[in-house]
């Protein structure tokens, strides 16, 4: 039974397009993602970007709302360490992260399907680059168990 | 989280009930926190299989009549009630809804102020008789680990109580503050054998004003 299991999660891999939720800093990964799109790079595009006036706003249950929702994954991009506008926005947005990771592993939900990056508005490659290492990481951990009568 | 997933255990519909009050400033039951342990139960309940319909509401206390039975509709509408007030908020609402089942969705731990963001201080353990007067606002009952109220025990080392270094020696804060205060003859001062019944140990207290009982 278990054999079987995995080989279909394999075989849904194949064309498995994960769907990836990304709360991006406005100052930077917003920016950053805008840059990208001037600048023609490719990304997979199951992403959808929500902009946060600074990493530093995203909240716990933000997180939580997008995997109830059934997202594969979510992402918080903020600034980079020390250059976040206000201050500590991106730190706290990091601790907040590694909460919500404890929480996701209390009710036996695999919290590597969170992360936080941090980057600079110019970094438009940097930008693409997450969004491809974030699309392999989840591909490899294969849909979210969550999205059974959930609506795409 | 184990502990509330076992009060939930067989239920389908579950109400997370923040309050609005001394809970939210301290970080642990609010209307943020209420979302919180919503999402972590929808989310695990899709994971296990479960139809859970869990819903949220936040009332501004849970701790008075008054607000507890406004929020009757949302009540009627769970099977279980999983509040995020202090003991005395869960106690009315069990109280209020004495058909529902009402369980405490956290652990009501003590009364202090925030030393630093995200970091709490216990400063008083309500004793009913306050010595705050004789102790330059610092108080002994609640900070001293062995509540010595006439003085330090001979633990006290570097201005850290011996039960821990990370705990400063009440005895020491009180000693520096009357000395700022220059008042330092207070230390001699003698406290006399407490009648703890005012703290408790008389059995549940109660409170009365007159002046604003309506008979
Ligand atoms: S003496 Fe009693 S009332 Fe005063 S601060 Fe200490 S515990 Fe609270
Ligand atoms: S070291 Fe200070 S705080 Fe600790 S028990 Fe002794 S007097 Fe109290
Ligand atoms: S402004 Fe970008 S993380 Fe705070």
């Amino acid at each position: 039974m278990e054999a079987e299991e995995a080989t279909s999660t394999q075989e849904v891999n194949e064309d498995f397009r994960p769907k990836i939720v990304a709360y991006c800093c406005n100052y930077c990964a917003y920016a950053a993602a805008d840059l990208a799109g001037s600048m023609r790079l490719s990304y997979p595009p199951d992403i959808k970007v929500i902009r946060i006036p600074c990493s530093g706003k995203v909240e716990i249950n933000y997180l939580l709302k997008a995997f109830e929702e059934g997202a594969d994954g979510v992402m918080v991009a903020g600034c980079l360490e020390g250059d976040c506008h206000f201050m500590e926005g991106n730190y706290r947005a990091k601790r907040k992260v590694r909460h919500a990771k404890r929480l996701l592993d209390e009710i036996g939900f695999d919290s590597e399907r969170l992360e936080m990056y941090n980057l600079s508005s110019a970094m438009a490659g940097r930008f693409a680059e997450i969004i491809e290492e974030m699309t392999e990481k989840i591909k490899k951990l294969g849909p979210t168990p969550l999205r059974k009568g959930v609506k795409d | 989280m184990g502990e509330i997933l076992e009060m939930v255990e067989g239920y389908e519909n579950i109400l997370v009930l923040g309050c609005g009050t001394c809970v939210t400033v301290c970080l642990s039951g609010g209307e943020r926190e209420a979302a919180i342990l919503a999402g972590q139960l929808r989310i695990w309940g899709k994971k296990e299989g479960k139809n859970l319909n869990v819903m949220e509401h936040t009332i501004q206390r849970q701790c008075e009549k008054e607000w507890v039975d406004e929020m009757r509709g949302h009540v009627e509408k769970a099977d279980v009630v999983l509040s995020l007030a202090c003991g005395v908020g869960v106690q009315l609402v069990a109280e209020m809804y004495e058909d529902k089942a009402v369980y405490p969705g956290l652990n009501t731990t003590f009364m202090g102020y925030p030393v630093e963001h995200g970091t709490w201080l216990e400063n008083c353990r309500g004793c009913g008789n306050c010595v705050l007067a004789h102790t330059a606002g610092v108080c002994p009952i609640t900070r001293c680990a062995k509540s010595l109220l006439n003085g330090p025990c001979g633990g006290s080392q570097n201005g850290k109580c011996e039960i821990s270094k990370e705990t400063e020696c009440a005895w020491q804060l009180i000693y520096d503050r009357l000395k700022t205060k220059e008042r330092l003859e207070w230390m001699n001062s003698y406290q006399p054998p407490r009648d703890w019944s005012t703290a408790g140990d008389g059995g549940p207290r109660k409170s009365v004003k007159i002046e604003e009982v309506v008979d």
